[in-house]
């Protein structure tokens, strides 16, 4: 008899071509996706004249910089350049790759499951810390740096050393308005942002089980926020059904042969982690950040922290965090007022996230600016086919393109300096949003109630005999 | 990439927890190529509010815990590479930072909290680190560092690793011919125009 092995475990030995004498691995990668940020990793390819090994089991898509009012001809330069380049790169080497005008266009970590390309059991990387987000199938699925993007172009393989195994268990029942952006805040919060630093989670529970594809993805993506470089949730039926209409997925005798590898998919009873975590679902309440890591942040009904009661070093941080964000200690998180509000991500800005978030704003009026962007054009058609566009619009909101947009402002989306902004994103670094930003990350229901209050805002009462899907 | 087995010169601090890879390059510099130096971009906004101490000469950085958490924008190694540092000693790194930082033969040497706080006190002052015995030396005291063993070798020999891998072609091309003939979902199906995803998708 083996001994009882990690989901985790089962994914990387299945990948693992061989290992060296210092215990690296080099693991087989089965899904290489690149975006506009890989022109480096291309350069190094291109300086040592090498090819993509397997063009067939890579795909690019425009997201990081795509422009979400008009298209490329009225975009900056600079923005136009970095999206031509990575259209050259893809086709020169004959890689699929999504431009501008695709309808299977989206951010990366929203296109990759939606098209199918995303399944259980493999190992996908992307040059992108967020790729976490695709380990909500029971995939190993990591961000790498540039270097390693063009060793996984040229190769198909990577290197790496296995982590140490975690696993957050979330028991209980979630309340109204409570969702897996405040479920991983939480965790966060109470560890810290390097709290799983080295490890790859697994979320696991019945808080968990009960999440749709999308709280799943949600979940998973902010593990590195945490620390951590994977988090993974094992496949089950929701992930089985959510497979079944997608392009890039196996059907029909194909997926049930698949389906069959999949249900090995799971740690085994009694097999150990590094790390374990319990959550009580019950005692999460909606969370926004006050500072400028996602580590600080708090349930709704509290209030700044004071660096007077804080350990010498954590008070360091929380007086830059709030001298930045234009905070004073003590007050309470709600009624901050914000000056406008962002709803989109690769954390935040899929269909359920859209739905949530109109289920606040419906029939009522938003009090600041702000800017709907759907995680897909996809996304996009479907919000619009049921009517949620209108929603945003008539809260005076803009609805616009797909794109990462306001999460890391490099396609001219931006916060202004001074001003404050509710996000459904997953950074709230100093200048993340546009230089001197300050962001408030929350979910997609606290962001709309924070545009209906004007400020700050518990979105429990908004929701009281409203139908959430 | 040269490998390397010392360092000596001038140490920094940069008394912050949670120095993420936006601050030490803002995203809109990312799109300069490589060719053109990353250095000026290296801390840029904080730099510019005056919230940093020089940097100029520095050899080598000390910084609180979490340094190079956020993005895996392998830019942020750049900035710092290219402003002339060798090697930040703190509590923590982001991971993918610090493997980033090892593939551009930067040294992200961990150290114990109360070392850091110690060092920190000290800066500016001159560090020397030696790679093979795992230590800084700063005047006359001698500290360890903590360092993956993958890594000391890779920083040491100077390795790249495409050419490593190289030579186990043979064993990737029988690795991912077995994984095609037993688990052929692995691959991507081809297309299918006429599923419900696209067709929702093609009605816009
Ligand atoms: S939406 Fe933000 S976090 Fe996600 S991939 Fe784009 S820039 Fe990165």
């Amino acid at each position: 008899m083996t001994a009882p092995r990690t989901l985790f475990a089962k994914l990387w030995e299945a990948h693992e071509v061989l290992r060296r004498e210092d215990g690296a691995s080099l693991l087989w990668v089965d899904r290489h996706l690149v975006h506009e940020g890989s022109h480096h990793a291309f350069a190094k390819l291109d300086e040592r004249g090498l090819e993509v090994a397997n063009p067939e089991l890579t795909f690019g898509v425009a997201d990081h910089y795509a422009p979400t009012r008009g298209g490329l001809t009225e975009a900056d330069p600079k923005v136009a350049r970095m999206i031509e380049t990575l259209v050259a790169n893809t086709k020169r080497h004959g890689v699929r790759c999504f431009g501008l005008g695709d309808p299977r266009r989206g951010i990366v970590h929203v296109m990759g499951p939606e098209q199918g390309l995303t399944l259980p059991g493999l190992l996908i990387v992307c040059g992108d810390s967020h790729t976490s987000t695709h380990g909500a199938f029971g995939a190993i699925a990591f961000g790498i740096g540039a270097t390693e993007v063009a060793h996984v172009l040229a190769t198909q393989t990577i290197w790496q050393k296995r982590p140490k195994a975690m696993r957050i268990t979330v028991e209980g029942r979630l309340g109204p308005g409570v969702s897996a952006k405040d479920i991983a805040l939480g965790w966060i919060a109470r560890l810290g942002s390097d709290g799983a630093r080295g490890h790859a989670i697994e979320y696991a529970g019945p808080v968990v089980r009960g999440l749709s594809m999308e709280g799943r993805l949600t979940l998973c993506n902010l593990s590195i926020e945490g620390g951590a470089r994977f988090g993974m949730v094992a496949p089950d039926a929701v992930t089985l059904e959510y497979l079944r209409t997608r392009p890039f997925a196996p059907e029909g005798v194909a997926l049930e042969r698949a389906a069959a590898d999949w249900a090995t998919l799971a740690t085994d009873p009694g097999a150990a982690f590094d790390c374990e975590e319990t959550i009580d679902a019950r005692t999460i309440a909606p969370i926004v950040t006050w500072g400028t890591s996602p580590e600080d942040a708090l349930p709704i009904t509290g209030t700044v922290p004071d660096p007077a009661r804080a350990s010498a070093e954590r008070a360091a941080h929380i007086r830059a965090a709030l001298d930045y964000m234009d905070l004073a200690p003590g007050r309470s998180l709600e009624g901050t007022p914000i000056d406008e509000v962002f709803i989109g991500s690769c954390t935040n800005a899929r269909i359920e996230d859209l739905r949530l978030a109109a289920a606040v704003l419906a029939g009522r009026r938003a009090k600041v600016p702000g800017i709907v962007s759907p995680g897909s054009a996809f996304v996009k058609v479907q919000a619009e086919a049921e009517g949620l566009d209108r929603v945003f619009i008539a809260a005076g909101l803009d609805w616009v393109d797909s794109g990462c947009s306001m999460c890391v402002a490099m396609n001219g989306d931006r916060v202004a300096p001074g001003r404050r902004c509710a996000s459904t994103t997953n950074r709230n670094f100093r200048g993340r949003q546009g230089p001197g930003a300050r962001t408030h990350l929350m979910s997609p229901a606290m962001v709309a109630a924070a545009a209906v209050a004007g400020g700050l805002a518990d979105v429990r009462p908004m929701l009281e005999g409203r139908a959430v899907a | 990439m040269t490998g390397w087995t010392r360092v000596e010169g001038r140490a920094v601090a940069l008394p912050y927890e949670n120095i993420d890879t936006d601050q030490l390059i803002p995203a809109r510099f990312m799109s300069t190529p490589r060719a053109e130096g990353y250095g000026r971009f290296l801390l840029h906004d904080l730099r510019e509010k005056g919230e940093l101490p020089p940097l100029e000469g520095a050899e080598i950085l000390i910084a609180g815990r979490n340094f190079g958490c956020g993005s895996s924008r392998e830019a942020a190694v750049y900035a710092l590479v290219d402003h002339g540092i060798r090697a930040v000693l703190a509590a923590s790194f982001g991971d993918i930072f610090a493997s980033n930082a090892v593939n551009n033969g930067l040294l992200p040497a961990q150290i114990s909290d109360d070392l850091s706080a110690r060092l920190l006190a000290r800066c500016p002052a001159q560090i020397s680190i030696d790679l093979a015995a795992g230590t800084v030396v700063v005047e006359d005291e001698t500290h360890p560092f903590a360092l993956d063993e993958t890594w000391r070798l890779k920083l040491r020999n100077g390795w790249d690793d495409i050419d490593l891998t190289t030579q186990h072609g043979a064993a990737i091309r029988a690795f991912a011919k077995a994984r095609q003939e037993t688990r052929p979902w692995a691959w991507p199906a081809p297309e299918n125009t006429d599923n419900e995803t696209t067709r929702r998708g093609a009605s816009a």
